[in-house]
């Protein structure tokens, strides 16, 4: 694999680009490993760098039933921000947001991590002073977010409309602006470049059917179409299907997977300058670099594997943004898709060790874990490795829905995040 | 957007009329405080989740207001039957038999 460079690029340029190696070998199963990832999206991808580079475990495979990154990372509008409420949660993300800073160095990829602001629009008093609840919050734990009056909105973002006779009319919004964007493609791409460097293998197109169970309960591998394979750990990062691929080893989890969706226009020139979220009219908009402004949408109000999600729904959101842009109401749309999302009762994700020895699962990322897509592969790698919780992920583990020690994101966002 | 029957009002409706509720047959228990933690994070958390037929409960919010249940396929979306709240459990062959 060749270390990408300005010089490479040039030295690529004069042969005609036709000397560029295979970025990762298509890998068959080995019969046996000691880690086995289940599932090949960014978490997953990501949690095999970090086992290799930093635990030095490298006979690691990582698994999946279709292509690498062609879940939810594949699918997500890659909003990073570290924003939360919670101690546990702020500490979480912003670990995540430490990483994004050098993750193209880091993997001599781009990622294009784009910190270009998430300004969080406020429509009624609730939400000024659930907002400003939150800057205090942040601001107490070290993570940037401050307030913003409508006519700062406005400079921060030409495109809004601050009327006040908008039906939903903008009375400030809360800004972090270390957070941004990030290519969600690269960065699949790139963690499984620098996990397949070190020796780890990807398998795609292999559906995992069941995890296997020794005698003594203990984890013994786990059942492929290409057969079964064997493994002292099995780390499970699913995201939509953790419900039904847990099950198998008879570990039932606090989730329920949902569509959630998304859609671009058709590409314009630069415009929208930076990422805005209007959670009480359920809207988000940012413009990717290729110039489609990005929306995201919600989640369906039942649950389901459908990957497709329903079209009152983007109704419904395409309303909104129109309504807080009315400049875009006659953007055509290009394409709407769905993924499938793993929510918890209390919205905040698991990153746990599990009743079955050798078990692992990183799960419940929902509608918003892309941004937190390094520090919970980082965080994972290590409970893997170690058999215990990093002191980041300590509170996210399964037990907190026995205790009642819940981290209620839920409460504090009201919506999906 | 989902049809959906109401088993009260005995029509098929737009989805837009009405909320979902829910995993069905999550039995309350009639003894709160005999109830150990573990007991507690099924009742309240552990939810089925079922790639394919999924036992839930729906309300008819714009219509008549009532909750009944339903079975319905979470890979097709399309509903296999609805049933009055209170009515026991359908039998699963029964309902998948005509479609495979
Ligand atoms: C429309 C949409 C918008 C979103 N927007 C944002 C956002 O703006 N910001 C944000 O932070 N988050 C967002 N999210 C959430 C985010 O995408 C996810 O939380 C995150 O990408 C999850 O990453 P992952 O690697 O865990 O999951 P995935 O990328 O879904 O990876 C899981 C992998 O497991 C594989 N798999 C499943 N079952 C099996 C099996 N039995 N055998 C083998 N492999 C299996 C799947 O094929 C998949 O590739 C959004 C999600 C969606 C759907
Ligand atoms: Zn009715």
């Amino acid at each position: 694999m060749t270390h990408f460079s300005a010089f490479s690029l040039l030295k690529n340029a004069l042969t005609g680009h036709k000397a560029w190696t295979e970025q990762w070998p298509d890998s068959q199963p080995k019969k046996e490993y000691d880690v086995i990832i289940v599932g090949a999206g960014g978490h997953g991808l990501g949690a095999a760098y970090y086992l290799a580079k930093q635990h030095g475990i490298t006979n690691v495979a990582v698994i999946d039933k279709g292509w690498l990154g062609g879940g939810n990372t594949g699918r997500n509008t890659t909003i990073i921000r570290s924003n939360y409420l919670y101690d546990e949660s702020a500490k979480l993300y912003d670990h995540a947001v430490d990483l994004w800073e050098n993750l193209s160095q880091d993997l001599n990829y781009n990622v294009m991590y784009s910190r270009r602001g998430v300004l969080m629009l406020a429509h009624n008093v609730h939400d000024v002073q659930s907002f400003k609840r939150h800057i205090h919050a942040n601001r107490l734990n070290g993570v940037d977010n401050r307030w913003l009056t409508t006519q700062e909105c406005k400079d921060y973002c030409p495109p809004l409309n601050i009327a006040q006779n908008a039906r939903y009319p903008v009375m400030g919004g809360a800004l972090q602006e270390r957070a941004g964007t990030a290519r969600h493609d690269a960065v699949a791409w790139g963690y499984a470049r620098g996990a397949a460097m070190r020796g780890v293998d990807i398998i795609q197109n292999c559906p995992v059917t069941a995890i296997r169970r020794n005698a003594d309960g203990s984890v013994a591998g786990v059942e492929t179409a290409k057969g079964f394979i064997k493994a002292k750990k099995v780390a499970v990062s699913a995201a939509g299907h953790t419900s039904v691929v847990m099950e198998t080893a008879g570990v039932r989890l606090p989730l329920e997977s949902y569509p959630l969706q998304a859609l671009v226009s058709e590409p314009i020139k630069p415009i929208f300058p930076c990422v805005v979220m209007s959670n009480a009219v359920h809207a988000y908009i940012s413009q990717s670099d290729k110039g489609e402004l990005v929306i995201g949408s919600g989640t369906d109000q039942y649950t389901s594997y459908s990957q497709r999600g329903g079209l009152p729904l983007i109704e419904h959101t395409v309303a909104a943004i129109t309504e807080v842009f009315p400049i875009f109401n006659r953007m055509r749309m290009l394409r709407k898709w769905g993924g499938i999302v793993d929510v918890t009762p209390d919205r905040s994700a698991i990153i746990s060790k599990t009743p079955v020895e050798g078990l692992y699962v990183n799960c419940g990322w929902g509608t918003g874990g892309f941004k937190a897509t390094p520090g919970a592969a980082h965080t994972f790698a290590w409970t893997v490795a170690k058999n215990e919780p990093h002191p980041i992920n300590a509170p996210f583990t399964m037990e907190r829905f026995r205790t009642g020690r819940l981290i209620d994101e839920a409460a504090a966002a009201a919506v999906a995040h | 957007m989902l049809l959906i029957h109401c088993p009260y009002c005995e029509e098929t409706l737009p989805e837009a009329e009405f909320t979902y509720a829910g995993q069905a047959h999550v039995i309350r228990p009639e003894d709160p405080s005999g109830q150990s933690d573990d007991q507690w994070q099924e009742f309240l958390f552990i939810r089925a989740n079922p790639k394919g037929p999924h036992y839930e409960r729906w309300r008819h919010f714009h219509g008549c207001g009532r909750f009944f249940n339903a079975v319905r396929d979470t890979v097709s979306d399309k509903f296999l039957t609805t049933y009055k709240a209170g009515a026991p459990r359908p039998d699963l062959s029964s309902l998948t038999e005509g479609l495979k």
